[in-house]
């Protein structure tokens, strides 16, 4: 197991920080969000998978780098802490990792060079009602090649191009512009949109594996997100450690005073142990460990506990400015919640971690 | 791995198997297994003697310290390989000893070389066993507001005062002692001293704490003289060893607990009850497993800060948040422990309860100390802010 970056995943993290840094600020979600483009941001997405950020995990002969997922990691990671706004997650981690695992030849060679060239995305449409409950409570129904049956608040899923459907023992690959599709766009908190997913009797591929596929397919989504997370977390609490550096009340800066110190320091204590199982979640994934599923809820739900304290600090610790719309305090909160959430939250994944561990 | 270093595994592998007695090879079965060593030490059984004089006349209870001081003289590679042959055979620790956590690295930095070769060698092989002399009665958190004199008195130094939390100091053969040299400055006034506890003058009283245990004295200081040579470092300069060395201890605090045989998972399923395999106390399961995660998270950040100090990275200030972490990690396995074991874990003594039962009662009281020593909770959240994150009072 190893926490550090080599030269190459070192590079790729440089130079997505300097990209998001310069082309994809905050402030460039709150003008996409005042815009009221929810989420849609062409332009970036082009210039990111110009970059080959789309083709990370995806090997050479599929038209991508083949660098893993260490690497992908360390680009959402960057991606996260600026709050950037694109499918990179849902389509180059997530639609790509159900490909490598559970798509045929000719799925695979039909679509990962899209995919990592950037002109399809990809998503997984996973959840039939409120909370996270894969494979449990679908009611999909598969006959005769066609998928029927609702899946709900499906991330990206208002600009995918191509889903891969999620059933209770198998995965499926649909066209977002097949006959019987219809979708209902969803205006999320985070700004970054979503969508309901109705499959009327859809033509729709079976992919291969059952529900061991499924689950390693969703571990590699969580070990992802909860990278994205980590980076969210990292830059909610450096903007707040520097406010406590910089405001002042009573003559002098808040951040002498002793109990915001101590809340200053247990977060950060909080945010070093995530940022270990996050790191060694994806070298898990690069080493195939065998023990996968452990990691991606110990890296899930910790991410979840980390970033949900994170931005709640955020806002209280900032005050007044941390309430009001023109500070970022609030886009880090909502797009907090809504990470939090997808692929299954803080008691989702300790529940699975007991039962993982035999209790 | 080079051709050298799978050599000296070789060799060592070859030499733990002919040296290391294999009553010594089980796991130990509670604190009385613990070798000490010193002067007037009674091992536990002969086989512990064996392995510490074998074990202290290789230099290998100090693997990485220098050869003339009695150490291994193993590079961190060597070390590393000595680490996972000792792990393989599950070798129990040779020895426990302050002198090798705390003092000795104090020593190698700050010790001039007639101290180096005095003490060291000593503690190597476990012949001299050491306490702590730091707290004070008035000088708990705020430990540079110690008061224990410490006179020139021309041919010795005169030593006038009160320590507390003296970790064993009824067993200790020798005190490393923060004295006041100077009564007009503060941290500025302290220096470092190493007194012979056989000294006249020197006195020792085991404390007793809640879990009914004593690990702790006050130790008295009445017109106790000490020899000149006995100082280390420059003269009002022990602030800076102090600080130093409160970094290994808390390195050495926050590492207790992880390796207790009992776990609380088992002693959950023995008393709450299971149901398709889940412990039908779902409150207490979830509890359980935030425990277990942040106690895998705490494991992996270990694993991650001594990979990025052997890369050269400067991990010392991390010692403040492993040992908040460390502590709070310990406090709350025990609670669980109490909570999952129900009325078993709340016997005092007597046959009623079996003693590991007893044993779940004592460690949870004796853990409430863990936020206290080595510096509170609150004392190294203080560090954390204002080391690690650079927030001061003014800015």
């Amino acid at each position: 197991m190893t926490f550090s970056l080599n030269d190459e995943q070192r590079m790729l993290k440089d130079a997505a920080r300097d990209f998001f840094r310069e082309q994809a600020p905050v402030a460039r979600l709150r003008k996409q969000r005042d815009a009221k483009q929810n989420g849609r941001d062409p332009e970036l997405w082009s210039q990111i998978a110009a970059l080959g950020f789309a083709g990370v995990i995806i090997p050479e002969e599929y038209g991508g780098a083949g660098l893993g997922y260490v690497a992908l990691g360390a680009v959402l990671e960057e991606g996260g802490r600026t709050l950037v706004a694109s499918p990179l997650h849902s389509s180059a981690l997530a639609g790509a990792s159900a490909l490598l695992l559970a798509g045929t030849d000719a799925q695979k060679q039909e679509w990962l060079p899209k995919i990592a060239a950037g002109e399809v995305v990809a998503t997984l449409a996973v959840d039939e009602g409120a909370h996270h409950a894969p494979r449990t409570k679908s009611k999909l129904k598969f006959e005769d090649g066609k998928l029927s049956g609702d899946k709900k608040y499906v991330a990206d899923g208002h600009i995918a191009d191509l889903i891969i459907v999620i059933g209770a023992d198998a995965l499926f690959l649909v066209k977002a512009d097949a006959a019987g599709f219809t979708r209902r766009e969803l205006i999320t908190a985070d700004s970054r949109g979503a969508a309901d997913l109705k499959l009327d009797g859809v033509a729709a591929e079976k992919m291969n594996g059952g529900a061991e596929i499924i689950d390693e397919v969703l571990d590699r989504a969580r070990i992802g997100l909860a990278a994205e997370m980590l980076g969210q977390a990292s830059e909610a609490f450096e903007i707040t450690s520097e406010y406590l550096k910089t405001r002042k009340q009573f003559g002098q800066v808040i951040g002498g005073f002793q109990a915001l110190q101590h809340r200053a320091a247990k977060l950060f204590t909080d945010l070093e142990l995530t940022r270990s199982c996050v790191l060694a979640a994806l070298d898990a994934l690069d080493r195939s460990d065998k023990r996968i599923a452990e990691y991606a809820s110990l890296a899930k739900a910790r991410a979840s506990e980390t970033l949900h304290l994170a931005t709640n600090e955020m806002v209280q610790l900032h005050g007044g400015i941390g309430m009001t719309d023109e500070h970022d305090a609030g886009l880090y909160l909502k797009r907090a919640r809504v990470a939090e959430a997808l692929y299954g939250g803080a008691s989702f994944h300790r529940d699975r971690y007991a039962t993982l561990l035999g209790f | 791995m080079t051709d050298q270093l799978e050599a000296f595994r070789a060799e060592t592998r070859a030499w733990l198997d002919a040296n290391c007695p294999h009553s010594m090879r089980t796991p130990m079965t509670g604190e009385d297994d613990a070798v000490w060593g010193g002067r007037n030490y009674t091992f536990p059984s002969e086989d512990a003697k064996l392995w510490l004089e074998r074990m202290g006349a290789a230099g290998w209870t100090a693997p990485t310290w220098p050869k003339e001081y009695g150490g291994g003289g193993l590079s961190a590679d060597e070390n590393r390989v000595l680490q996972s042959e000792l792990k393989r055979i599950g070798a129990r620790p040779p020895l426990f000893s302050f002198g090798l956590w705390m003092l000795g690295p104090a020593l190698l930095e700050y010790a001039n070389e007639e101290q180096k070769r005095e003490h060291l060698p000593k503690i190597v092989r476990g012949e001299i066993r050491w306490c702590q002399g730091y707290s004070e009665p008035g000088a708990g958190s705020d430990l540079a507001g110690l008061q224990t004199k410490c006179e020139d008195k021309g041919d010795h130094w005169l030593i006038n005062g009160q320590k507390v939390w003296t970790s064993y100091a009824n067993h200790a053969d020798w005190c490393f002692c923060l004295v006041r040299t100077d009564t007009s400055v503060k941290h500025e006034g302290i220096s470092f001293v190493l007194i012979d506890m056989t000294l006249p003058g020197v006195e020792t009283r085991p404390i007793k704490l809640i879990s009914g245990s004593s690990p702790f004295c006050e130790t008295f200081f009445t017109d106790v003289k000490v020899p000149k040579h006995q100082m280390v470092g420059r003269l009002n300069g022990g602030w800076e060893i102090a600080k130093r060395l409160l970094q290994y201890e808390r390195t050495n605090i926050s590492g207790f607990g992880s390796n207790t045989r009992v776990d609380v998972v088992d002693i959950a399923k023995q008393n709450v009850g299971v149901t398709d395999g889940k412990l039908e106390d779902r409150d207490l399961r979830a509890r359980i497993a935030a425990h277990k995660m942040t106690e895998r998270a705490y494991a992996l950040t270990t694993q991650r800060a001594q990979e990025e100090a052997k890369a050269g990275g400067n991990v010392s200030h991390m010692a403040s948040m492993f040992k908040v972490a460390g502590a709070t990690l310990n406090i709350d396995r025990c609670e669980l422990m109490v909570e999952a074991a129900g009325n078993r874990a709340l016997g005092w003594s007597g046959e009623g309860f079996a003693p590991d039962e007893l044993a779940v009662t004592r460690g949870w009281l004796r853990s409430k100390g863990n936020s206290i020593e080595g510096g509170t909770t609150e004392i190294n959240l203080n560090v954390v802010a204002k080391r690690v994150l650079g927030l001061r009072d003014t800015q």
